[in-house]
């Protein structure tokens, strides 16, 4: 097997790996840094993020509206500490890649524009226009070229982390190209792999959201955090769950039942008027919003498409030109995908999964427990986000927490002293384990097994859940484990560009993901955040569940469930509040 | 749900491994009037044969992973659609121009090696320090180079591009606009770096107007354009070394 020695591997080339790449390179220029990801950068998931980044710079809000917006949006989940240290690094970062040459939206006297996303006091949102993550992903990417100490390895797939003396120092990939295995030396990881959204059938997320970087830690008994906090997104195509932004809202999309009402109202973000205005109505949060499509739902009051029911996101009054200026992409992908203009007809959307605010826990550092080990981006769990992510402050977390890891795991790169370890035992028995996949001739299908995974998830862990469906979830995940370890049927068996295969190691990963998620929402026996229970824990329950879920790896069997202390600083929990009572302090939007 | 009608696609083939030269295989795939050629191509692999091998990701449109060739035309699979074939049979090739890597992925180091070769990143002049502070650009400003800053280098412009297809020398309508596109941004001051590139025999001057790249690109770059306008740069740089010499970098 190749070895390749760097002194820092960061796994995954989206938002938070090439910032933390750029920082790391910045702060110390002899570094020797690889970038490893499975796709080449630009086709990280990053840039699918259309909305926008929050970062203080209105003229009307202040650093500690933004904590208290995403201190209550997380329904007081939120580690407040690094919620303070983020608040305080968002501009700065937004900043950066505005002289980095991202093209954010101006307004007529060049300063930098921005709007209101759902939760927030005041506007809050940079972007540029709603193809934000797109230009932030291309911005950075293009950005890193200009440093000679990063080393890309374009498609490479990660598949382990390698352990020895309790530290990190190195990982087991596989060139995709050729299907050769190497070994990366190193003295630090950072996992910036991005979330685990394909645990679930209905998705905005890319194809490659898969989670197996949170795998990859998990299995090395480094817990996962919160991760029955799964966020829905409120407005996706239904059928294919292409996302359709929250700006759309924020420019002054309104949200209608069948019967063109406008239902928000009926579920504590109302009354109607005076609108626009902040954190109410269709400003409201993502896990309120959703959660009451499923009301809206239930109560027949959908419509129906040939993808399922669906309610309607009204842009008409908007006008063209506003919405060719702000929101061109989502005229096209209504256009392309549903065959509607948005100018003329309302776009039939319904909620699908979109982001887990759960992950691989860490200091604001990025340090995880595992030592060497930093995380950075959606793959994290550094505590922002608490049981509801606000919109916008994912772009701006992958920034401001992708430079921090970068610059302290560089900085742990350039003070280690320990001699490398021999790592190729322990290498050429995780290849050897990937490699007899590939002789596999009984079993099922990589497909058969995720459509399965697909269906347990939606189905048993949902929207709205109850314990029954949990824990058929639970047993029923379980029994999937046991059927994929008993062996997945691949067709191909070369090692050149073999993704079958590839995709097979990752599932592995995944539906340990998926359980950790399942026996996670089941241990927590109150509803807070995007977490709704409607089996008489229906209510937040400060007393017993004011702290976060930690899922332990246990081999072959489910995970051990048990709970850890969340950071309360200065925002002691009270009722979170929107609509009637959220007390604007300026109308939502002056023209 | 809609009707479902089934569609034969033929795929190119090639494994590294094991064939000499590519081949087509057909396949029949049952679909539905929204289903893309991405969607044709996962029921394949998930269904009918795992050993076809393509790329994907985002499937809106915007990670420019899935370009292929259809019926000959480039295109993005995820936003082409099975019903616009439909009785006809479609055929399914890697881009053109490319090295196959396997199946419908081609080698793309060419294009990311040119894409490095042109300097794509805001170069300030050197009194340019905003300190902690946004620069100003108006939306006018934005709108010089906002088109060109479109590209998601799905490259379906080089697999159109004849003179690429003679001469993979030829930086190529996407590195090209991507080079105008920080030209044209008045935050930079990085021009005279990037006239070496334009100049070169391989930059603009590679490009004989044909203006297949504009035709085909899926975010109405117009490469053809940004092309266009650096030849008149080129040429007004090439009479201007004669009036005032200027020291090479």
């Amino acid at each position: 097997m190749d070895a390749i020695e760097s002194d820092l591997v960061i796994i995954g080339g989206g938002g938070a790996g090439l910032r933390a790449a750029i920082a790391a390179a910045e702060s110390d220029p002899g570094l020797s840094i690889a970038l490893v990801s499975k796709v080449v950068p630009m086709r990280s998931h990053t840039v699918a993020a259309e909305g926008g980044a929050a970062g203080v710079i209105h003229p009307d809000d202040t650093l500690d509206k933004h904590f208290e917006d995403t201190v209550s949006g997380g329904d007081w989940l939120c580690e407040q500490d690094v919620v303070e240290y983020f608040i305080g690094q968002c501009t700065r970062e937004l900043t950066q890649l505005e002289h980095w040459g991202c093209p954010w939206s101006r307004q007529d006297d060049g300063n930098i524009n921005v709007r209101y996303f759902g939760g927030m006091k005041s506007p809050r949102t940079w972007f540029a226009a709603d193809k934000t993550g797109f230009h932030i992903l291309h911005t950075l990417f293009q950005a890193s070229l200009k440093y000679p100490s990063i080393r890309r390895f374009d498609e490479f797939f990660c598949t382990d982390l390698l352990v020895e003396d309790g530290r990190v120092q190195g990982v087991l990939a596989f060139n995709i190209a050729t299907g050769e295995s190497v070994l990366l030396r190193c003295k630090a990881v950072i996992l910036a792999t991005g979330g685990a959204s394909r645990v679930f059938g209905q998705n905005t997320n890319a194809g490659i959201v898969t989670g197996e970087g949170m795998g990859m830690a998990y299995a090395q008994g480094v817990p996962l955090r919160d991760m029955e906090f799964v966020q829905w997104h409120p407005t996706a195509l239904p059928g294919s769950g292409i996302l359709i932004t929250e700006g759309a809202r924020g420019e002054g999309g309104i949200l209608l039942n069948k019967d063109g009402y406008r239902y928000l109202q009926d579920y504590g973000m109302g009354p109607l008027d005076p609108w626009p205005r902040p954190r109410a109505m269709e400003l409201g949060p993502r896990d309120r919003v959703s959660q009451a499509f499923w009301h809206e739902d239930q109560a027949g009051r959908t419509v129906n498409t040939p993808n399922g029911s669906a309610v309607h996101l009204d842009l008409r009054h908007l006008g063209e030109k506003k919405i060719m200026e702000r929101l061109p992409m989502i005229r096209e992908l209504a256009l392309t995908f549903a065959a509607t203009d948005p100018v003329d007809s309302p776009i039939p959307v319904r909620p699908a999964v979109h982001y887990t605010m759960g992950g691989v826990p860490c200091d604001a550092n990025g340090a995880t427990p595992l030592q060497g080990l930093f995380a950075a981006g959606e793959c994290a769990s550094v505590g922002i986000h608490g049981a509801n992510r606000l919109g916008s402050n994912s772009l701006a977390e992958l920034l401001v927490f992708g430079r921090a890891a970068g610059e302290s795991a560089a900085r742990l790169a350039r003070e280690s002293t320990t001699a490398p370890a021999n790592l190729e035992a322990q290498a050429n028995e995780a290849e050897a384990r990937h490699l007899k996949m590939l002789d596999t001739t009984e079993g099922e299908r990589v497909a058969a097994i995720r459509a399965e995974m697909h269906d347990i998830m939606e189905s048993g862990v949902g929207i709205v859940r109850d314990a029954e469906r949990m824990g058929q979830a639970c047993e029923r995940l379980s029994a999937l484990r046991e059927r994929y370890r008993r062996g997945v049927k691949l067709d191909d068996r070369g090692r050149c560009f073999n993704t079958e295969w590839l995709t097979a190691i990752e599932l592995g990963h995944t539906l340990q993901v998926a359980e950790a998620m399942a026996h996670s929402a089941l241990a927590r026996k109150e509803s807070r955040g995007a977490h709704l229970r409607q089996d008489g824990f229906d209510k937040r329950d400060d007393e017993n569940f004011l702290c976060h879920s930690m899922a332990w790896h246990q081999g072959d069997g489910p995970p051990r469930i048990d709970h850890a202390p969340v950071t309360i600083t200065r925002s002691s929990p009270r009722e979170r509040i929107y609509g009637r009572d959220s007390q604007p302090e300026q109308p939502a939007r002056e023209e | 749900m809609s009707q479902t009608r089934t569609i034969v696609i033929e795929c190119l083939r090639f494994h590294p491994e094991t064939d000499e030269a590519p081949y087509y295989q057909s396949y029949e795939v049952p679909f539905t009037e929204e289903m893309s050629v991405l969607e044709g191509l996962q029921y394949i692999k998930d269904h009918l044969d795992g050993t076809l091998t393509f790329r994907w990701s985002c499937r809106m449109a915007i990670c420019g992973s899935c370009g292929c060739m259809v019926n000959d035309e480039p295109v993005l699979s995820c936003q082409t659609f099975l019903r616009d074939y439909h009785p006809a049979r479609i055929r399914v090739e890697p881009l053109a121009h490319f090295p196959i890597l396997r199946d419908l992925a081609i080698d793309q180091t060419d294009f990311l090696a040119k894409l490095e070769s042109v300097h794509p990143y805001l170069i300030p002049s050197t009194g340019d320090d905003p300190g902690d502070q946004p620069r100003h650009q108006t939306p006018d400003q934005v709108q010089d180079y906002l088109g060109y800053a479109q590209c998601i280098n799905c490259l379906l412009c080089y697999a159109a591009c004849p003179q690429y297809g003679l001469n993979d020398a030829f930086t190529g309508p996407a590195a090209l606009a991507l080079l105008h596109r920080y030209n044209a941004d008045s935050r930079d001051a990085g021009k005279d770096q990037r006239m070496e590139v334009i100049n070169a025999e391989e930059g603009v001057w590679g490009c004989t107007l044909v203006g297949e790249c504009s035709e085909v690109c899926p975010k109405h770059v117009d490469p053809a354009r940004a092309i266009n306008q650096n030849k008149i740069a080129s040429t007004q740089d090439y009479f201007l070394r004669f009036l005032k010499p200027r020291g090479r970098r």
